[in-house]
């Protein structure tokens, strides 16, 4: 229902709380469609926050709340009367990998059951195509009714992101999804993020300031809670980005 | 470059999505139902007691101990629950000075001493001992205990035992005790009763006391038992005394067993084997003998007002004692 | 803890060998814990003891005819079956206003309404409910069930409404609020946190994720705490004193009225009820009858009970994460 906005995620003044405390301070920036967004930025800077705004998930918790407009698709989501249908059109991978207490092909199917569709075709077709796509298929094609929650930590964070396709999102959003997988996976799911970047916008949070070097189109640098950089990311990267503590945290010097 | 057509197939989940709020209404609902409860309870039993309450001599009622509701006709009918209070307050009394230390004691071994199969077959039997109804603790007390209180509180006049049992007032007559259902036999059964609530929440009290404090003592040399004392019982004291104060309500408010075993009289005990009557079991007593509404009916309606907010106020000194411990923690 | 102290053998003493001061307390430590050992004995053999007594002597009627069998002859003659089929009655009566309550109250303190005053409002009030004396309940289900409830039922459907197994049924429902509400709670918080965000992150509802996730893993505690409840509810006697037990009624011995001998709105006959008015006050009743009632009263819960350790066992068993 999209009206193809130019720009596909737009955040204008937006700021944060939890109660009393602020966590997000005026964040405005906006993402083109099918690009990569990349966030860096210390702990506690609001990262993790900014996504739940993006996906109404902040509604979850008690006492938090936030003003500004966030627009998807040129359409307000604090205006959207089912957050429930917003959260089906994103997909979010959290940094500590949850496998669902299902067999590996329910965790699949979970989201597409809840959307009514039941044909046994259906979801099987879906349930093969996101683990192909997350780099799952091969290592559990044969084990599908095994436990999820039975599976290594690099494994549950692949069903994760296995999960977070099966309703084909516009928008992908990963927060710090390699903080607690082995390297060789991390490698494996940002080649994945690669390919489906041609098809879906994707905000990548990340702690490791190299993985947005390797794959954001754009760099967002967010330091308690407000932006300190917002640049493609060669600007962000090189010697002389628009903000001289961009180059100070990319550099490690501080963090 | 689109996905299959098979997952943009969306059926109308309208229907999904507005069974939500019917049913968060649903549950909000049953949320208030504990609130309804006690708010019921307290209002239904006002309502029948309150015609007396303006006719009744409260002093009367709080510090005379002639209970005598069904007078003989032409004298007046005197309630006077002294005679009631003490006896639920010293069953209670006799109760936890049993069962307060065999219940930390116990708790203590389980928690601190005892390991796997041991420690689970302890844990089942205080659960099992748990789920014994009142009735059958009542019976207890009047076909097994009493004989044997009795048995053991009997004696010829003029022998040694009798002298003490007189002289250390544990009865009243010098052959012992009059029946062996009375104050003693009712405390016994009251601690049995109360000690499995205040050994599994001690139980709980020290399970929460974090592993680290038990390796410090450890590491200073301290022996399991200089960890307990000094370590645990202080650490875990609000706790402790939390279930402490729960197992003392549930023993004030017990009806059954006291019923069964505390024998049928009005009168203030002199001795410990007297028989006495507590509050609880004068209402499950007498109520049978009522007229509905008229003065003994309400009255014992008031006797419930008065075992409610006793219990209540247990229950909350218990509860702000716990929560002392939680802002004593953040300190 | 306490090591012997030893000589090596070229005379050097042992650096780490035990203080005499050390050494008493050490014994007293060993001391205490054999004293807090026979606390627990002390707890341990009397009811076995206990147990066996009655039995014991229960033994001379206790067989599948007792079970079976009408009372008669004022309880001094026949069996249990009318008592024992009205305390079968009044624990599913409560069950069915109970559980469905108590769940849905747990669901709202630990999914919707997590924080805040009105949780702690609620947590306050399962307290205080839990401790409210029985006979307290009892007042209260003669107060409000009885007293004002029947005659509105009576009038509004032209028949006599009398204290039996409804009133009773609610009586104990009230009674029994606490335990489910409490015992589900415990349930729903042990499901971690992270499967509940995994799917409101997948866009399901908060019901839905209840659904489909907490609920169908939060089970076995659920079922724990209708097993107390069933217990509690069997076991109860204050509560129902004025609620529409009663201790003899004429009840079938035969038919399909044998299976269902009491509506709703007449008394009816329940165990703990049956045990208590025989224990003192009938005369001449013979031991065996009441030992044969306190007997099958116990074996009832105790059997109850076990059933509700042994599944806590199997399904800790089954655990899915």
């Amino acid at each position: 229902m999209s009206d193809k906005a130019a720009q596909h995620i737009e955040l204008r003044n937006v700021s944060a709380y939890y109660g009393a405390k602020q966590v997000l301070e005026n964040v405005t920036f906006s993402v083109p469609r099918f690009s990569v967004l990349g966030v860096i930025g210390p702990a506690n800077s609001g990262k993790t926050t900014m996504l739940k705004t993006i996906n109404r998930t902040l509604d979850f918790i008690s006492g938090a709340r936030f003003t500004g407009e966030v627009q998807i698709d040129g359409q307000d989501v604090a205006k959207i009367r089912n957050p429930n249908e917003l959260r089906r059109r994103i997909g979010m991978v959290f940094p500590l990998p949850v496998g669902l207490p299902m067999t590996i092909y329910e965790n699949v199917a979970f989201a597409p059951r809840r959307m009514g569709i039941t044909g046994k075709a259906d979801l099987d077709e879906i349930v093969e195509r996101c683990l192909r796509q997350s780099v799952l298929w091969d290592e559990v094609k044969d084990r599908l009714e095994l436990l999820g929650t039975r599976l290594s930590g690099g494994q549950q964070q692949r069903l994760t992101l296995a999960r977070a396709l099966s309703l084909s999102p516009e928008i992908l959003c990963l927060d710090e999804f390699s903080i607690a997988i082995d390297p060789v996976t991390t490698m494996r799911i940002e080649d994945v993020l690669r390919e489906l970047r041609k098809t879906m916008t994707i905000v990548l949070v990340t702690n490791l300031v190299q993985q947005a070097r390797r794959l954001a189109d754009n760099t967002l640098f967010l330091w308690q809670g407000k932006i300190v950089e917002l640049s493609p990311t060669d600007v962000a990267f090189s010697e002389d980005p628009k903000d001289r503590r961009t180059y100070d945290y990319v550099n490690g010097i501080f963090g | 470059m689109a996905a299959p057509a098979s997952a943009r197939k969306r059926r109308s989940f309208n229907l999904f999505d507005s069974i939500e709020k019917p049913v968060e209404w649903l549950i909000r609902l049953c949320g208030w139902s504990s609130i309804l409860g006690i708010a019921a309870i307290f209002a239904f039993i006002l309502k029948e007691a309150a015609p007396m309450v303006p006719n009744l001599d409260w002093i009367h009622f709080f510090t005379s101990p002639r209970w005598i509701p069904n007078p003989a006709t032409g004298n007046e009918a005197s309630f006077g629950a002294l005679a009631l209070l003490v006896g639920t307050f010293t069953t209670t009394g006799i109760a936890l000075v049993i069962a307060v230390p065999v219940g930390l004691g116990a708790a203590v071994y389980i928690s601190e001493f005892a390991k796997g199969k041991v420690k689970e077959t302890l844990k089942i039997v205080i659960e099992l001992l748990a789920a014994i109804p009142s009735i059958v603790w009542g019976f207890i007390g009047l076909m097994v205990l009493g004989p044997l209180v009795k048995g053991v509180f009997t004696a010829e006049p003029g022998s040694l035992w009798s002298k003490v049992m007189v002289t250390l007032h544990l009865a009243s007559s010098d052959i012992g005790a009059s029946q062996g259902t009375n104050l003693l036999t009712g405390g016994i059964i009251l601690a049995l009763m109360s000690v499995p609530l205040i050994v599994s929440l001690s139980e709980d009290a020290l399970r929460a006391v974090p592993d680290s404090f038990r390796e410090a003592a450890l590491a200073l040399g301290a022996n399991p038992w200089e960890t307990v004392r000094r370590v645990l019982f202080p650490a875990a004291r609000n706790g402790l005394l939390a279930a402490c104060m729960l197992g003392m309500g549930r023993a004030v408010g017990e009806t059954m067993a006291v019923l069964l075993a505390t024998g049928h009289s009005n009168r203030i005990p002199a001795a410990l084997t007297d028989p006495v009557r507590t509050m609880t079991a004068t209402i499950a007593a007498e109520m049978g003998e009522t007229v509905h509404g008229d003065d003994h009916y309400r009255v014992l309606f008031i006797l419930g007002i008065v075992l409610f907010v006793i219990t209540c106020g247990i229950n909350v000194a218990s509860d702000l004692i716990v929560k002392g411990v939680k802002k004593g923690n953040k300190a | 803890m306490s090591s012997t102290a030893v000589s090596t053998e070229s005379g050097a003493t042992n650096p780490f060998a035990p203080t005499a001061y050390e050494s008493r307390r050490s014994s007293a430590a060993i001391r205490n814990k054999w004293i807090m050992f026979g606390f627990c004995m002390i707890l341990v053999i009397p009811l076995l003891g206990i147990l066996i007594d009655i039995f014991w002597k229960a033994w001379p009627v206790l067989s599948l005819d007792y079970l079976w069998e009408n009372p008669s002859n004022k309880g001094k003659e026949g069996g249990l079956w009318a008592p024992l089929v009205g305390t079968f009655y009044l624990v599913i009566g409560s069950l069915l206003f109970v559980a469905p309550i108590g769940i849905l109250a747990a669901i709202y303190l630990n999914e919707y309404a997590k924080e805040g005053w009105m949780n702690r409002t609620i947590s306050i009030t399962v307290t205080t409910l839990a401790g409210v004396p029985s006979i307290v309940h009892g007042l209260f289900g003669l107060g409000a069930f009885v007293l004002v409830m029947l005659p509105a039922l009576s009038q509004a459907t032209g028949t006599k409404w009398e204290a039996g197994l409804l009133t009773a049924s609610l009586t104990i429902a009230v009674m029994n609020l606490p335990v489910i509400i409490t015992s589900t709670r415990e349930a729903l918080g042990a499901v971690p946190h992270a499967f509940r965000e995994a799917c409101w992150n997948l866009g399901a509802s908060r019901w839905q994720t209840i659904r489909t996730i907490v609920l169908p893993n939060s089970l076995s505690g659920i079922l724990t705490g209708i097993i107390l409840t069933v217990s509690r509810a069997a076991g109860e006697t204050a509560p129902i004193l004025f609620t529409g037990a009663t201790f003899f009624k004429f009840v079938a011995d035969g038919g399909m009225a044998k299976l269902f001998p009491y509506t709703p709105a007449e008394p009816f006959m329940a165990m703990s009820m049956h045990l208590n008015i025989i224990s003192n006050q009938i005369s001449q009743m013979p031991e065996k009858m009441k030992y044969g009632s306190a007997a099958v009263l116990i074996g009832l819960i105790l059997f109850v009970n076990s059933f509700a350790i042994v599944l806590r066992v199997w399904l800790r068993g089954r655990k899915r994460w």
